[in-house]
């Protein structure tokens, strides 16, 4: 019988802080800008510039590291990681090796085969690099420096992950903490949020580890699971034809779906790790844990429960309007002024996510007012307009934030309650149309809706359809 | 670096209580992508066994009992708040650019 193996994973997730300036000047994080117009002698590592640490960037890590049940380093300091590469132009990335901001925390996933903690080693504070543009033609690279010095912090796994099922549920779930706390809008595809992959194999039941190989270059959920399932089988390859698994970084190539070796792993000393000397150590006390804690928002988790109790929501619908804050936020909003959750619930799930996906945007991007919704969902519900007409009035609201009362009034959206211009119409329609009528009247019953197509035509829209309908079945 | 074996070198090989290994220098060249001659890496290894050796002499005191010293002054906490100060500074920033492509710095192409 083949032999079975056990993938064993490992992540490293690399998140770039929404702070509004870089980790050590007031440069501008600012994404897309022109090619160096974010620099300064900082960023740039030129001899005699001195690095002061922002803030907000403490603040974020900290807000990232308690919900992550992590224990804080209550004194904690940056060090010197030396290397040579273009995108940085320092020589040294300023990160934290000896006394990471948290450690020893865990979060909370859940799969198909049930819930399962996975370990958090350590988290820490580090500056991105510059951006490196390669020539296809010419033997040259091009560098742009505008995201060195962009505060990240790494989160370092316990390799508890045993497959891509997994692994995806833990990005989820870093993402959702991370989105709800504001600390980044980690977008996979633009680079704010990355993770690395660190790979064994070994046979079931074993307890020791296999070798491993450290996966990058992975911007999709898409290349993740495919980047896992490939290198596992390679690595089981390798190991049934007798060879050995090499320690080495890999890049992953997702147009090709397959990997090859970047470089052998550079170990921990060549790096040649020191203390920064110029930054001072910073000191965490009891009361900045206390405050960060303070501020802690409503989690998704906790979200999704309550939601069901409160709002009597099913699962699929509370996951939906709770996969970003944004949406959460105008969802309770809406329902506390319109007191009809489920209605709310309804516009945000289907209308608004058409909308955003029409208009290629996120749910973050969303800038109508909870007002405008909970007022416009009140019109429908008295009848005052149709479900067509809403639905038009909802797509000015998506995309002007426009007052519906006010609209529906200038653009005379009213639905018409007028019973005898309602008939009259009709007979007009009915007299028009003899092909339908006969139709109609010889069993044929598509081709009423044909005629009440005519009628809300004839009346701009403006009718109600189910009493257009009723009424036509009575007159023929 | 001069491509002959200096007297200095030569003179300290037979002193140097330090030894560093070929393989070593080999390894250190690669991390810094560096491509040394013959004599630059024997003039190279003398270099580095002579900055060994004189740390060494770190080594005549009994530090057992000090704590690591992280930081020369006493002070901690010191930070800025997350507020735009510098403008675009790209002009200055690419002064500095031994060879320039567009608004960008020109490097020999690197991938790895």
């Amino acid at each position: 019988m083949a032999k079975q193996y056990d993938t064993v994973i490992g992540l490293e997730v690399h998140i770039e802080l929404a702070t509004k300036t870089k980790i050590f000047c007031g440069c501008s994080t600012e994404f897309g800008g022109a090619p160096n117009t974010h620099t300064c002698p900082v960023c740039t590592g030129m001899p005699g510039s001195l690095p002061v640490l922002n803030k907000q960037v403490v603040d974020y890590a900290l807000a990232i590291g308690l919900a992550t049940h992590c224990h804080i380093t209550q004194v904690c300091k940056f060090d010197r990681k030396n290397y040579f590469y273009p995108d940085n132009p320092q020589n040294y990335q300023i990160s934290q090796l000896y006394l990471p901001i948290a450690r020893d925390g865990w979060v909370e996933i859940e799969t198909g085969s049930g819930k399962k903690k996975v370990r958090i080693h350590e988290m820490h504070m580090e500056e991105d690099a510059g951006k490196l543009v390669h020539d296809e033609w010419d033997d040259t690279s091009l560098v742009d420096y505008n995201r060195s010095g962009v505060p990240l912090v790494e989160i370092v796994s316990e390799p508890d992950m045993r497959s891509a099922e997994e692994v995806i549920a833990y990005l989820e779930k870093l993402r959702h903490i991370v989105q709800y706390l504001g600390a980044s809008d980690c977008k996979l595809q633009e680079g704010s949020m990355r993770a690395d992959v660190n790979l064994s194999v070994r046979e079931v039941g074993s307890d020791t580890f296999g070798t491993r190989t450290e996966m990058k270059n992975l911007n999709s959920f898409k290349a993740i699971t495919h980047a896992i399932e490939g290198e596992r089988k390679r690595q089981i390859e390798l190991i049934e034809e007798g060879k050995k698994v090499v320690q080495e970084t890999r890049r992953w190539d997702d147009n090709k779906e397959s990997s090859h070796a970047m470089r052998s792993k550079e170990d921990a000393k060549d790096y040649r790790y020191f203390p920064e000397p110029d930054l001072v150590p910073i000191v965490i006390d009891d009361e900045w844990i206390a405050r960060i804690k303070n501020q802690e928002p409503e989690f998704r988790t906790e979200k999704l429960e309550r939601y069901k109790k409160e709002y009597d929501i099913s699962q699929v619908d509370a996951e939906i309007l709770t996969e970003s804050k944004k949406m959460a936020e105008l969802f309770e909003a809406t329902a506390a002024l319109c007191k009809k959750p489920k209605k709310a619930a309804n516009w945000l799930m289907v209308e608004t996510m058409r909308l955003l996906k029409d208009n290629a945007m996120e749910p973050q991007d969303l800038r109508f007012s909870p007002e405008n919704l909970a007022s416009l969902i009140d019109l429908a519900d008295a009848k005052t307009i149709n479900s067509s007409v809403a639905k038009e009035v909802f797509e000015q609201i998506f995309l002007h934030d426009v007052d519906p009362k006010a609209y529906v009034k200038d653009h005379g959206l009213m639905t018409v309650n007028d019973e005898d211009a309602l008939r009259q119409t009709l007979t007009e329609v009915i007299a028009a149309n003899p092909q339908a009528v006969a139709d109609y009247r010889g069993g044929k019953e598509k081709a009423l809706g044909a005629l009440v197509g005519q009628t809300m035509k004839a009346m701009k829209g403006k009718a109600n359809p189910g009493r257009v309908n009723e009424l036509l079945r009575e007159m023929l | 670096m001069a491509d002959k074996i200096s007297d200095e070198t030569m003179e300290h090989v037979t002193k140097a209580k330090n030894k560093i290994s070929d393989e070593t220098i080999e390894y250190v060249g690669i991390l810094a992508k560096l491509e040394l001659s013959e004599t630059e890496k024997q003039n190279a290894k003398a270099d580095m066994e002579k900055m060994l050796d004189y740390i060494d002499t770190l080594n005549e005191l009994d530090t057992s009992r000090v704590e690591p010293m992280s930081h020369v002054f006493p002070v901690n906490n010191v930070f800025r708040e997350d507020v735009v100060t510098n403008e675009n500074h790209m002009e200055e920033t690419l002064a500095n650019a031994p060879l320039r492509g567009g608004d960008s710095f020109k490097v020999p192409k690197t991938i790895g």
